[in-house]
């Protein structure tokens, strides 16, 4: 049995709205959507998905210094600002970020794929490296959000880059659970980045998994509807910081909310193809962890990317294992597929719905997928007293994920 | 070809773009570590950036390593670009 509690004390967010957790928040409860068409990637022979959630352009030299600058791709820019906005909001000052007993877990699928291209785009032609900057490597390397997380805020304890694609932010928020759970850090800043680039697009394309709805490129994706046919990749970065509960009582910290369980298993019967019975004992971990019973969950907020087979496993395993009253959405509709951020921005959105009391429901949810039938799969805003809720996250490679997270009226 | 004043004032416009720093902050005696907080990262793109403007390979990395200020760097790369010269190897203005 856990012996720390593990809380949740700032939140920080670089989405496909912009900057910061409040326009996140607000666009998300007004039901925007950052979906829009890359009239650029049209060009790219073979690429049928055109669409993307990308962040909006961010000048990163009002927001850092060029020391810092010259080792990040956009992923790491994002990061950081998204980890400054969270520290603020938890209130940590220069010492607790510098005494070794605050840590970073950032994924992201893998480095700056916009620095790869870049690179290969001058080293394939010329087979030269005489123009490479000093500061490639440290921009396409796995751990470089993480690594420039650290350096930017000064922090001294454990650092940690889980990439595992889609899951990586829930899987590095589950890591910083067990890491403040254990003792081994007090506080973690924990989350995942990732930025738009045709060549990620292009990996979903391949395996005929991207959305093609190309000429209402504000509708896609459609998560759980009858029409729905693919992803939409987009970028951002969410940051959550964890704190165990002594700690954040110790400071006087406002807590938003608490991580109750982590379920992560690999399926290990497939690559590619999502597996429901993995996805159950994901989230079946993760129950358990948190000492509840089944029917204490009063809502799931899906992966659901909008996929033919991906929505209709991760359904048919909530059904089976919640049944078919507990109310489920997905943001993916809203925000895009937000890869290696997608678990920790829309783990933000979750502690906010939380706090209100409302599920938002699933955006462009008009027909639901007939295999779904009879789910109550939230179609409208709607009030609903929640205490505790599954947020599922699940990767290529067999990845599935689950945080059972509870808000801050019993913490 | 080339004159000195005009090396030095390409110098001058490689590091301001390249380290965004003001030319006001670029004087002779300025110290690339001490007063511009350069490091060895900033070496090397300080030689990528050189080597690109004035078109050719032409920074030995010993020398460099006895750069310590703007005049210093101002020296090196005047004696490289008319040694180059004189080799017929002349750097485009």
């Amino acid at each position: 049995m856990p012996t720390r509690r593990v809380v949740i004390t700032g939140r920080g967010a670089v989405s496909p709205y912009g900057l910061g957790v409040e326009l996140l928040i607000d666009k998300v409860w007004q039901g925007c959507s950052g979906v829009r068409l890359m009239p650029d990637w049209q060009d790219i022979k073979g690429l049928k998905s055109y669409i993307a959630a990308p962040v909006p352009a961010v000048n990163s030299s009002e927001y850092l210094p060029r020391s810092l600058r010259r080792t990040m791709g956009d992923m790491a820019v994002y990061a950081v600002i998204a980890s400054r906005e969270a520290v603020e909001e938890a209130g940590l000052d220069k010492r607790t970020l510098t005494g070794g007993n605050t840590g970073v877990a950032i994924g992201s699928t893998t480095g700056s794929p916009g620095v790869y291209e870049e690179f290969y785009k001058n080293y394939i032609p010329k087979k030269s490296i005489e123009e490479v900057r000093s500061g490639m490597f440290f921009k396409i390397m796995g751990h470089s959000c993480a690594a420039n997380v650290c350096l930017a805020l000064g922090i001294r304890g454990e650092q940690w880059a889980p990439a595992s694609a889609c899951t990586s932010a829930a899987q590095a928020i589950g890591l910083g659970y067990i890491l403040i759970q254990s003792g081994r850090q007090e506080i973690m800043l924990c989350g995942g980045a990732d930025e738009t680039n045709p060549t990620v697009t292009m990996v979903f394309d391949v395996i005929k998994a991207a959305s093609r709805c190309t000429e209402e490129p504000l509708l896609a994706p459609r998560p759980f509807d009858s029409q729905r046919d693919g992803v939409v990749c987009g970028g951002g970065s969410g940051i959550l910081v964890l704190e165990s509960l002594d700690s954040a009582r110790k400071r006087g910290a406002n807590i938003l909310g608490e991580i109750r369980g982590f379920g992560l298993v690999n399926g290990s019967r497939h690559i590619a193809n999502p597996d429901e019975e993995t996805i159950a004992k994901a989230m079946n971990q993760a129950i358990a962890e948190a000492g509840i019973s089944h029917n204490e969950i009063d809502y799931v907020n899906a992966h659901a990317t909008g996929t033919i087979l991906g929505d209709i496993a991760e359904g048919t395993a909530i059904r089976k294992n919640l049944g078919d009253d507990i109310p489920v959405s997905s943001f993916k509709g809203h925000l895009g597929h937000t890869l290696g951020a997608a678990g920790s921005l829309e783990t933000i959105v979750v502690f906010e719905m939380l706090a209100r009391q409302e599920i938002v429901p699933t955006l462009h949810l008009e027909n639901l997928a007939p295999e779904l039938e009879g789910m109550d799969l939230v179609q409208g805003l709607r009030p609903c007293p929640m205490d505790y809720v599954l947020k599922t996250n699940f990767a290529l490679g067999g990845v599935n994920t689950a945080l059972l997270l509870k808000g801050t009226d019993k913490p | 070809m080339i004159t000195d004043e005009e090396i030095r004032q390409k110098i001058i416009k490689v590091l301001t773009h390249e380290f965004e720093l003001e030319e006001t902050e670029l004087r002779p005696e300025t110290r690339l570590y001490d007063d511009l907080d350069m490091d060895s990262l900033d070496a090397v793109d300080m030689v990528v950036a050189l080597q690109k403007a004035f078109a050719t390979e032409m920074i030995n990395q010993q020398d460099l390593y006895e750069v310590r200020t703007i005049q210093d760097l101002f020296d090196l790369l005047i004696k490289m670009v008319h040694k180059n010269n004189n080799e017929g190897k002349e750097a485009p203005v």
